[in-house]
C-alpha cells in the first residue's frame, strides 16, 4: 500500500539550530499516526511544514504521490490538509458558526462576491449537521465563542479542521489544557475520523491518549526521526525510552535532552 | 459590586438550580450591547421633562443637522476601528474635500455641481485608500502613526492648495445635500439613515462584512484561515475616507464654502461616537446602529446643555465622563463573558 503523505528528507534549521534532519514519514489513508518527542524534538516544525505555515530547507513532501509544495495554510487547506494549531485560531467575537465557516463562508447570489450575503440559515444547518454527524453537543451556536467553556472552543476548533479536511487532518495537542471530560469528548471524535476515510496525524504529551487512539506512533529527538512503535501498553516503557533517549525506559526519565531546543 | 455578585451568585444557585447564574449573565450582556440605545433614550427623556423645547419640531430639525456630520464620520470611524485601527485624517479630509470641491467649480469643469460632488467624493477615497495602502504595504502596522502623518499631511495639502483662503460658492446640489429639509426632515439627517442602513447590511450580512470582524478578532489567525486581511484593511481605510468626503460636502452644503481649516478636530468627535457607540477599541466588536446612537447622545447632549443654559464647558466635561464609562462597560462586557465562560467550565 502506497503513503497517502510521504514525507522524504525533511531538514529544516533555524540559524544554528537543526530543528529537523533528514526526516522521513508516513502516512497511510484513514490511518491515525501519532507524532511524539520531547520539547525542541521537531515536531512542530514538522507540521508547521506540512500546513504550509513554513517551508522546509530541504526535502519533499507528496500528497498521493505528487509534490505537494504548500506555500499557505490556505494552499494545504485547498489540497485537503487541514491543522488545528496550538492557539485553535478562533474569534472569540464570533459565534460558533461563524468560527466554524470562517473563510469559506456560504454565500449568494456569486456575482456580488465578497458583498454576497450570507446565508445564515443553511450555514447554522449545516454546522449541526456536523454536531449531530460526530456527537458533539453545543447549547446554543448563535452565541459567541468567547462566552463558551474550553472544551467547547476547542471542539468547534477541531470540528473545523476534521470537517473541512478531505485527505489528512493535523491535530498539534488537541486535549492540552482540557479537564478530564473535555478530553475524552476530543478523543471521541479523533476516533471516529477513520470511519470518514480520513488520516490524522496527532501531536500529544499525553501517551494515555495516544495508546488510545493512534495506530502508529513515530518519535522523534532533536530532529532526528529516531523510531516508531504501535503505541499499547507494551510498548509504552519503549516508546518513553525513545522520546527521552535512553536504552530502556522509565529511569531515564529524569535526563531528557540537553540543548537543541528552538 | 463585583462583591455583591459574587455573595448573590451561590444563592441563586441553591433557588433556582445550576443554570441561573449563567442567565443572568447573559442577560447582563444583552442589556451592556443595548447600553448606547439606552443611554440616549433615558437622555432624551430627561431632557424632554426638563425643558419644553427639546422636542419642538425646530430643535429637533436643528439636531438632526447638528449630529449628521459627526454620525457619518463615525460610521466610516467604525469600520476602522473594528478591524483594531483608527483614522485621524478624517477631519482634514473634510477640509481637502471643501477646497478641491470649490476650485473645481471655479475651473468650469465641474460647473453641473455633481461634477463638484465626484471630486469630493474621489478626494475622500483616495486619501483613504492611501491610508489603507500605507499601513498594509508599508509595513508599518499602526494606524494611529499612520494617519496622524496623513491628517498632517492633508490638512497642510488644503491650506496649500486654497493658499490659507476661505473659497466662497458651492453648486446647488452640495448646498441642498448638507442645508434643505425634506418637509421637517433635514437632507443629511436622511443621508445618515441611508448610510448606517447601507453599512449595518454591509457589516451584518455580506461575507465581506463578516471577515471585517474576523480581522478584528484576530488578526494573525484571519490570514492563517486564507482570509486576505491586507484587501480588507485597505478597504476599511478606503471606505472611512470615503465617509470623510461625504461629510465634507455636508459641512460645504452647510457653510458654502471650501475652507481649508474645516473639521479641524471633528475626527475626535467621530472617535468619541464610536466609543459612546459601545465599540471596542481592541477591535471586532461594534454596531452601526449603536454608534449612530453614540453620535446622537454626544449631539442631544450638547444640544441639551445649552437650552438648559449650562456653561459649554460643562458639555466637554460631560462627554469626557461618558467616553470614560463607556470604555469601563466594555471592560464589564470582558468581565461578564469570563465569569460566563468560567461557569460552563465548572458546570
Amino acid at each position: 500500500m502506497s503513503a497517502l503523505l510521504e514525507v522524504r528528507g525533511a531538514t529544516k534549521s533555524y540559524g544554528a539550530v537543526r530543528a529537523l534532519v533528514d526526516v522521513d514519514l508516513d502516512l497511510h489513508k484513514g490511518e491515525t499516526l501519532a507524532l511524539l518527542g520531547d520539547n525542541g524534538a521537531g515536531k512542530s516544525t514538522l507540521i508547521k511544514a506540512l500546513a504550509g505555515a513554513q517551508p522546509l530547507d530541504q526535502g519533499e513532501i507528496l500528497l498521493d504521490g505528487e509534490p505537494a509544495a504548500f506555500r499557505s495554510p490556505v494552499d494545504a487547506r485547498r489540497a485537503g490538509v487541514e491543522t488545528l494549531f496550538q492557539d485553535l485560531a478562533l474569534f472569540d467575537n464570533l459565534s460558533a458558526t461563524a468560527n466554524f465557516f470562517i473563510g469559506r463562508e456560504l454565500t449568494g447570489p456569486r456575482w456580488l462576491r465578497r458583498l454576497a450575503f450570507l446565508q445564515e440559515r443553511q450555514m447554522a444547518q449545516e454546522w449541526q449537521e456536523h454536531l449531530d454527524r460526530l456527537g458533539v453537543r453545543i447549547r446554543d451556536s448563535t452565541q459567541s465563542i468567547g462566552v463558551m467553556s474550553g472544551g467547547q472552543r476547542q471542539a468547534v476548533a477541531v470540528i473545523r479542521a476534521v470537517a473541512f479536511a478531505t485527505r489528512v487532518v493535523i491535530l498539534d495537542e488537541p486535549t492540552a489544557a482540557l479537564g478530564l471530560r473535555e478530553s475524552r469528548h476530543i478523543l471521541d471524535l479523533i476516533k471516529r475520523l477513520p470511519e470518514h476515510g480520513v488520516s490524522t496525524i496527532l501531536i500529544s504529551h499525553n501517551l494515555e491518549h495516544v495508546m488510545e487512539v493512534a495506530d502508529r506512533a513515530v518519535v522523534l529527538r532533536q530532529g532526528r526521526r529516531v523510531g516508531e512503535a504501535v503505541p499499547s501498553r507494551e510498548n509504552h516503557e519503549r516508546l518513553v525510552a525513545l522520546i527521552v533517549g535512553g536504552e530502556s525506559g522509565a529511569s531515564q526519565r529524569q535526563g531528557p535532552d540537553d540543548g537543541g531546543s528552538k | 459590586m463585583q462583591r455583591l455578585n459574587h455573595s448573590r451568585a451561590p444563592q441563586e444557585a441553591a433557588t433556582a438550580g445550576p443554570d441561573d447564574p449563567a442567565r443572568t449573565l447573559a442577560l447582563g450582556l444583552r442589556v451592556l450591547q443595548l447600553g448606547p440605545i439606552l443611554i440616549l433614550l433615558v437622555l432624551c427623556v430627561a431632557l424632554a421633562a426638563l425643558t419644553p423645547v427639546f422636542l419642538t419640531e425646530r430643535n429637533v430639525t436643528n439636531l438632526g443637522f447638528q449630529v449628521s456630520i459627526v454620525a457619518v464620520l463615525a460610521l466610516g470611524q467604525l469600520l476602522v476601528i473594528l478591524t483594531r485601527g483608527i483614522d485621524l485624517s478624517v477631519g482634514s479630509i473634510v477640509a481637502l474635500s471643501g477646497v478641491l470641491g470649490a476650485m473645481a467649480l471655479d475651473g468650469s469643469f465641474a460647473s453641473s455641481g455633481f461634477g463638484v460632488v465626484l471630486v469630493m467624493l474621489a478626494v475622500g477615497l483616495a486619501v483613504g485608500l492611501m491610508n489603507g495602502v500605507i499601513l498594509v504595504k508599508g509595513r508599518i502596522l499602526n494606524a494611529f502613526i499612520v494617519t496622524l502623518g496623513t491628517l498632517s499631511i492633508v490638512r497642510g495639502v488644503a491650506l496649500l492648495v486654497a493658499d490659507a483662503q476661505v473659497n466662497v460658492g458651492m453648486p446647488s446640489v452640495v448646498a441642498a445635500t448638507g442645508a434643505d429639509k425634506l418637509g421637517p426632515i433635514p437632507v443629511p439627517a436622511a443621508l445618515v439613515v441611508v448610510l448606517a442602513t447601507v453599512a449595518w447590511v454591509m457589516t451584518t450580512k455580506t461575507q465581506w462584512g463578516r471577515w471585517i470582524y474576523a480581522v478584528g478578532g484576530d488578526p494573525e489567525g484571519a490570514r492563517r484561515l486564507g482570509i486576505p486581511v491586507d484587501r480588507v484593511l485597505i478597504s476599511v481605510y478606503a471606505l472611512c475616507g470615503l465617509s470623510a468626503g461625504i461629510a465634507g460636502i455636508l459641512v460645504a452644503g452647510r457653510t458654502g464654502v471650501g475652507d481649508p481649516n474645516a473639521g479641524t478636530l471633528v475626527e475626535l468627535d467621530a472617535i468619541t461616537a464610536v466609543i459612546i457607540g459601545g465599540a471596542s477599541f481592541f477591535g471586532g466588536r461594534g454596531g452601526v446602529w449603536n454608534v449612530v446612537a453614540g453620535a446622537l447622545i454626544i449631539a442631544v447632549m450638547r444640544n441639551g446643555l445649552n437650552l438648559l443654559d449650562v456653561e459649554p464647558f460643562w458639555q466637554m466635561v460631560a462627554i469626557g465622563v461618558l467616553v470614560i464609562v463607556s470604555l469601563e462597560l466594555d471592560v464589564l462586557r470582558g468581565h461578564l463573558e469570563e465569569r460566563l465562560r468560567a461557569g460552563r467550565a465548572a458546570a
